[in-house]
């Protein structure tokens, strides 16, 4: 099923390139159903005794004893209290009357899989918790802080009812969509900071490993869980904290939430765990 | 920097140096060690097995034998920036990004060939 699937994708990917010849020329080097490919069976082959879904579960996918503290921890979750609040959250009409459900798709329900995605009117990357305040300031509200509590509880609750959902992340037929999806992978893959850490550096290069007690969780999947209850941060984080939480601890100068390199970045690394399913919220140690 | 030296002050640093070359070598190694665990400063135990450190990492190798392995310029070099030796490694380029200053380098040397 899996296979047949890859083969019309690559079927219809060639048509594409066909029909394409001069625009795919200058973007040889492009491909990211190729990148996703060769992105996951990296991670499968790494670890032959994973499932592809396994990964979502981050550095409690690694080995079987950080998997018996994983299942322990989901009979209390730590990130119940947020969920709750998100839920309430969400249903809680704005002054004006109107509620985020008015601002999504199916009422915003079941949706989570579906970003970030690239908006063709804007042209750039919209994820989720971009379109979450964008929601808020159309209604009058101020936006919420990117990087934890309410826009934390916020898409916890929505991406608890995405649960179970592959994700999706869709690259229109638009060269700025491709060009956006490239810019994220070059970033992903780009040394910075002091340490001198790209994000594949750890990510990539040495999920399962442990740097003192922690052990690094491999990217495959690692949106998919977001947001996070981390024990490190004794608190409830967002994407947007996981990224710029990375940058500080590689002594990189962390960019603004939701600057123009992390949407693009939000953009790549979703795009190349597609088929995943969604897992957040998640809890971490 | 020689020239601040009065010529006694001099002598003596000279003779100190050449009769306690071992124990000013040993807290030398001392100082190099508490640079390898200080997770703001050299950090080895984040990444690698060091007799003497609580939980270390798994990234790099273990740090053992490395006087029978490598020259003192070798451990510099690879201190300093590895990524000059291997473009992908993980290690962080100490001295290249300032990390430590070469005195400390040599220190974190020092202690390292003691193991």
């Amino acid at each position: 099923m899996m296979l047949r699937l890859t083969i019309r994708a690559a079927a219809t990917l060639a048509l594409g390139v066909l029909a394409l010849v001069p625009a795919a020329r200058a973007a040889d080097s492009i491909d990211p159903l190729a990148d996703k490919a060769a992105f996951q069976k990296f991670y499968t082959d790494k670890f032959p005794k994973l499932k592809l879904e396994d990964f979502v579960n981050g550095p409690y996918s690694m080995n079987e004893d950080l998997h018996k503290q994983w299942v322990e921890k989901e009979d209390f979750p730590p990130y119940e209290f947020s969920l709750e609040a998100g839920k309430e959250m969400f249903s809680k009409p704005f002054k004006n009357g109107k509620t985020y459900a008015d601002c999504f798709p199916n009422q915003g329900i079941a949706i989570r899989q579906n970003y970030p995605y690239f908006d063709e009117k804007e042209g750039k990357v919209v994820t989720l918790e971009l379109a979450l305040n964008r929601c808020r300031e159309a209604n009058g509200e101020a936006p919420f802080s990117y990087v934890k509590d309410d826009m934390a509880a916020l898409t916890a609750y929505m991406a608890y009812t995405s649960r179970g959902k592959p994700m999706d992340i869709k690259i229109p037929n638009d060269p700025r969509a491709l060009d956006a999806y490239q810019k994220g992978k070059e970033y992903f893959y780009t040394r910075r900071g002091q340490l001198n850490f790209s994000c594949a550096t750890c990510h990539v290069q040495s999920p399962g490993e442990r740097i003192r007690a922690e052990v690094l969780a491999p990217a495959l999947g690692i949106l998919n869980a977001m947001p996070i209850y981390r024990s490190e941060w004794s608190g409830m984080g967002t994407t947007s904290r996981r990224f710029t939480t990375c940058n500080s601890q590689i002594r990189g100068v962390p960019l603004n939430p939701q600057d123009d390199e992390y949407r693009n970045l939000e953009y790549y690394l979703s795009y190349v765990s597609n088929g995943l399913p969604i897992s957040g919220p998640g809890a971490r140690p | 920097m020689i020239a601040n030296f009065s010529k006694p002050a001099l002598t003596l640093a000279l003779l100190a140096g050449a009769a306690v070359a071992g124990p000013a070598q040993a807290q030398s190694a001392a100082e190099g060690q508490k640079l390898a665990f200080d997770r703001g400063k050299g950090n080895c135990l984040t990444c690698h097995v060091i007799k003497g450190g609580d939980l270390p990492g798994t990234i790099g190798p273990e740090l053992t034998g490395l006087k029978a392995k490598y020259s003192r310029d070798d451990l510099i070099a690879i201190v300093t920036d590895e990524t000059k030796r291997n473009p992908l490694t993980v290690m962080p380029p100490f001295g290249r990004n300032r990390i430590l200053s070469e005195q400390e380098i040599s220190a974190v040397v020092d202690f390292l060939q003691t193991l």
